[in-house]
């Protein structure tokens, strides 16, 4: 056992920290998120440039070759700074898809261009009925022409204005059978797809996702015909981990507001932070929040794990542990604040509903909830009765 | 023991329930039942039928121009309202200020301000707050100086709630700045369009512009717009926040907002069932179901000591501190009811008007931002902190 974190790891962290520290105060966050994009694409290169976009990127394809200790790393800034930029979407999620499971061709044509930050890549997974559940996949894929048609729906995808959109849809199966499920690197503008864009609860953008009758070619298949979902459930626990951790960076940084104004918000005659209703409450935000941390760790090193069941169960505990305390200390850092935590000038509200979306984002707490009960184990003593 | 309402009071609320199905816009329901909060002129609009009908404040006595009606009528009118998604007349008028002018007013005042405050010509928002003088009110800086037959008033105000749209204020303002803070304070009323009055918007975190400050440069209140006696403006207040509590605990509104989970949990589908029925959902809607059943029965008591003008201790703010959390519940867990599609954010301001919801099934259209906003029901009206510390106070002594 050994949390320390290598030299190149400290490296890593410490560059991002210096360039998110200079270039994404709040100030600088809110003027990206008036912009009619909602993102910029300068960060995007600036994070290029420092070798952030390649962490999850074999070097071949030149990328860092890290994984998801080093993503959690930058995760924990990027929660703090509330980086608006597609950062899980993008160089987790869809590289991870990409890098575990694509043709030579595909890996060596968009891996190297997303670590360069030439294009920005989105996983569309979920359907407007599949809830949180990965299963559920009524899209369907028909054999034509030597490719493929694609026909159905994608919800809430995230960045959905990203280059290339990788689609999932059925070539065979029940709309929730685990086999029958093929992915395709679809460009956004392809013929026949069509977005419907919103910005979320915390200043990002997603879209649903109409497909009709969109054409692709075989060679934009991802991973073998009807097999793709364990790829994309393993690549989506990648995503879960670095939610995980991006909640982590947010809720320290309200922990820190929140001491801050408890030590200096003076009400009857003294800070308010010495009545001990408001310093027990501080005590339990960093009780819940070291408790996250914890799980944060855990989902990091099981996303990587081979025995799906155990990487399964600590995924689903993290965000289970991870939503109850962005919930807390979501709340009580407003709460503490008074009415300053309600305005919108204050970052602590922008934190608060980042971790608010968090909470709603691959799985809410019930979901994960039930599948750990259900990946349950039992001691022996118990299974003999 | 009887913990049923009587014939007459169940004939009463047939009554209110009717005048509401009848009389309220289908225009201002509708955008009830969008989450949206009432507009301006769904404020006056509704004002005004209300004031046909001799509903503005029916619980002022009738010489001033209301109904007599006892705690618990006024208890049966305010569910209606709210489960027939009715606004309630904002209580800065009917249920702050006014009952403070009947109590301590001159006879010009209450001839002046009362008719216009149940007319609708005066909309009133409360100045007591200030960006030093939250919990602890008692410290607020406003200054107001004597000069001959006025008052010049120098100072901010702020969280002044819908300020944007009131003609007139009342505020607490600092008379003796030698005295010691709650000794020093005087209660005065100030027309919004008097010279160095300005009123800059605060947006909260819904996106929505409710609340605002107030700043007072040089204003000039001529002497007849003091409540009382100078310097004895915190017994009014205290006195008007007697009144205030009285309508705490949000049931009425508590119970429509439950009836609206429900419907959500029933339309949404998890594993292909209603979520109502999944186990785990179900499990919390029957918790604050049955935490909201609890709340009902303590507002009927304290409603009942009220009746019978015995005097109220801490169930005040045990109402005012579990209505909250359970409203607040409620909102967490319609939010959690549309799943993915809480995500969808238009900010209030941008939705009415709008044609079409964004994206996601309508049901699920504000419900973030309602969940945003009712953030505010534990940190206004004495936040559940100092909720309770009254109630510590009153069982500890000290
Ligand atoms: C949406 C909204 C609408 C409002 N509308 C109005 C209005 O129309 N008019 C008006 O005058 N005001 C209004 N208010 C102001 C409201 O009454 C104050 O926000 C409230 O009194 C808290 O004051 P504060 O914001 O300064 O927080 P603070 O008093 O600074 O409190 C910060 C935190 O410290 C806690 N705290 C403070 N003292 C103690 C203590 N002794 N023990 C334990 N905990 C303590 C509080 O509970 C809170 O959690 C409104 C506020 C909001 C959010």
């Amino acid at each position: 056992m050994d949390f320390t974190l290598s030299d190149e790891q400290r490296a890593l962290q410490d560059s991002v920290q210096r360039y998110v520290s200079r270039q994404y105060a709040f100030e600088s966050r809110r003027a990206i998120e008036r912009t009619a994009a909602g993102w910029s694409p300068q960060v995007w290169q600036d994070l290029a440039d420092l070798g952030v976009l390649g962490i999850n990127v074999p070097q071949e394809h030149g990328g860092l070759g890290y994984g998801p200790i080093e993503t959690l790393l930058v995760m924990n800034l990027f929660g703090s700074c509330l980086l608006l930029e597609p950062y899980a979407a993008s160089a987790v999620v869809a590289t991870a898809v990409l890098r575990d499971s694509a043709s030579t061709h595909l890996q060596a044509s968009w891996l190297p261009r997303l670590v360069r930050g030439e294009a920005v890549a989105t996983l569309a997974h979920f359907e407007p009925t599949s809830r949180f559940d990965a299963r559920q996949v009524r899209s369907r894929a028909t054999l034509a022409n030597g490719g493929y048609v694609l026909q159905g729906q994608k919800a809430l995808v995230e960045h959905a204005a990203a280059d290339i959109l990788l689609v999932s849809a059925r070539i065979a199966g029940a709309d929730d059978a685990q086999e029958g499920v093929s992915l395709f690197v679809v460009p956004r503008d392809a013929p026949g797809l069509s977005l419907r864009s919103c910005r979320t609860l915390d200043g990002r953008s997603a879209a649903d996702i109409a497909l009709e009758s969109v054409e692709v070619p075989a060679s934009a298949r991802v991973g073998m015909d009807g097999g793709a979902l364990a790829v994309i459930e393993r690549s989506l626990g990648f995503g879960t981990a670095a939610l995980c951790a991006e909640a982590v960076g947010a809720m320290q940084a309200l922990v820190d507001a929140t001491v801050a104004h408890l030590k200096t918000r003076q009400q009857f005659g003294r800070p308010i932070g010495s009545f001990q209703a408001l310093a027990h409450r501080a005590a339990d935000m960093l009780l819940e929040l070291e408790q996250a941390r914890s799980m944060s760790f855990l989902a990091a090193v099981r996303s990587m794990g081979a025995d799906d069941r155990e990487r399964q169960r600590a995924l689903s505990a993290a965000k289970v542990i991870t939503n109850r305390a962005a919930r807390f200390i979501g709340q009580q850092a407003v709460q503490l604040h008074g009415g300053m935590g309600m305005t919108d000038e204050l970052q602590v509200g922008h934190w608060f509903k980042r971790l608010a979306a968090i909470e709603m984002t691959l799985g809410d707490t019930d979901t994960h909830l039930q599948r750990f009960a259900a990946l349950g184990t039992f001691p022996a003593s118990v299974r003999a009765t | 023991m009887d913990l049923d309402f009587s014939a007459a009071e169940d004939r009463f609320r047939e009554d209110v329930r009717g005048f509401v199905q009848a009389r309220l816009p289908p225009a201002v329901r509708a955008r009830a039942s969008r989450g949206l909060s009432p507009t301006r002129d769904d404020y006056l609009s509704w004002h005004r039928t209300l004031q046909e009908r001799g509903w503005v404040a029916p619980g002022w006595p009738a010489k001033f121009g209301g109904c007599d009606w006892s705690p618990v009528q006024l208890h049966i009118f305010e569910e209606e309202m709210a489960r027939g998604d009715a606004p309630l007349p904002l209580p800065f008028g009917t249920k702050m200020v006014g009952p403070v002018i009947m109590e301590f007013g001159t006879p010009a005042q209450q001839g002046l301000f009362l008719p216009r405050i149940l007319s609708g010509e005066h909309w009133w928002c409360q100045g007591y707050s200030e960006p030093g003088a939250g919990s602890d009110l008692a410290s607020l800086k406003t200054r107001a100086v004597r000069e001959g037959d006025h008052y010049v008033v120098d100072g901010q105000k702020t969280w002044t709630t819908l300020a944007q749209y009131a003609d007139w204020i009342f505020c607490l303002v600092r008379t003796d700045p030698q005295a010691k803070a709650q000794r020093g304070i005087s209660f005065l009323l100030i027309d919004m369009r008097t010279p160095g009055v300005s009123v800059r918007p605060i947006i909260t975190l819904d996106g929505a512009h409710e609340v605002n400050e107030v700043w007072f440069e040089n204003v000039r209140v001529p002497v007849g717009n003091l409540i009382g006696t100078e310097n004895q403006g915190w017994t009014y207040a205290k006195f008007l926040l007697a009144h205030e509590r009285s309508s705490f605990g949000g049931v009425g509104r508590a119970k429509r907002e439950l009836e609206r989970l429900k419907g959500v949990a029933y339309s949404e589908r998890r594993h292909g069932r209603p979520l109502l029925e999944d186990a785990l959902f179900a499990a919390k809607v029957a918790q604050v179901e049955i935490d909201l059943m609890a709340l009902e029965i303590t507002n009927l008591r304290v409603l009942d000591a009220a009746r019978a003008q015995r005097a109220l201790g801490p169930e005040v703010s045990i109402l005012k501190v579990q209505g909250s959390v359970i409203q607040q519940r409620i909102s967490e867990l319609l939010l959690e009811a549309v799943g993915p599609y809480g995500l969808p954010f238009v900010p209030e301001r941008e939705r009415h008007g709008a044609t079409a919801e964004g994206i996601g099934p309508p049901h699920a259209a504000g419900l973030a931002a309602r969940y945003c906003n009712e953030r505010k029901l534990s940190i206004f009206s004495g936040s559940n902190e100092i909720q309770r510390n009254i109630i510590a106070r009153m069982m500890l002594g000290f």
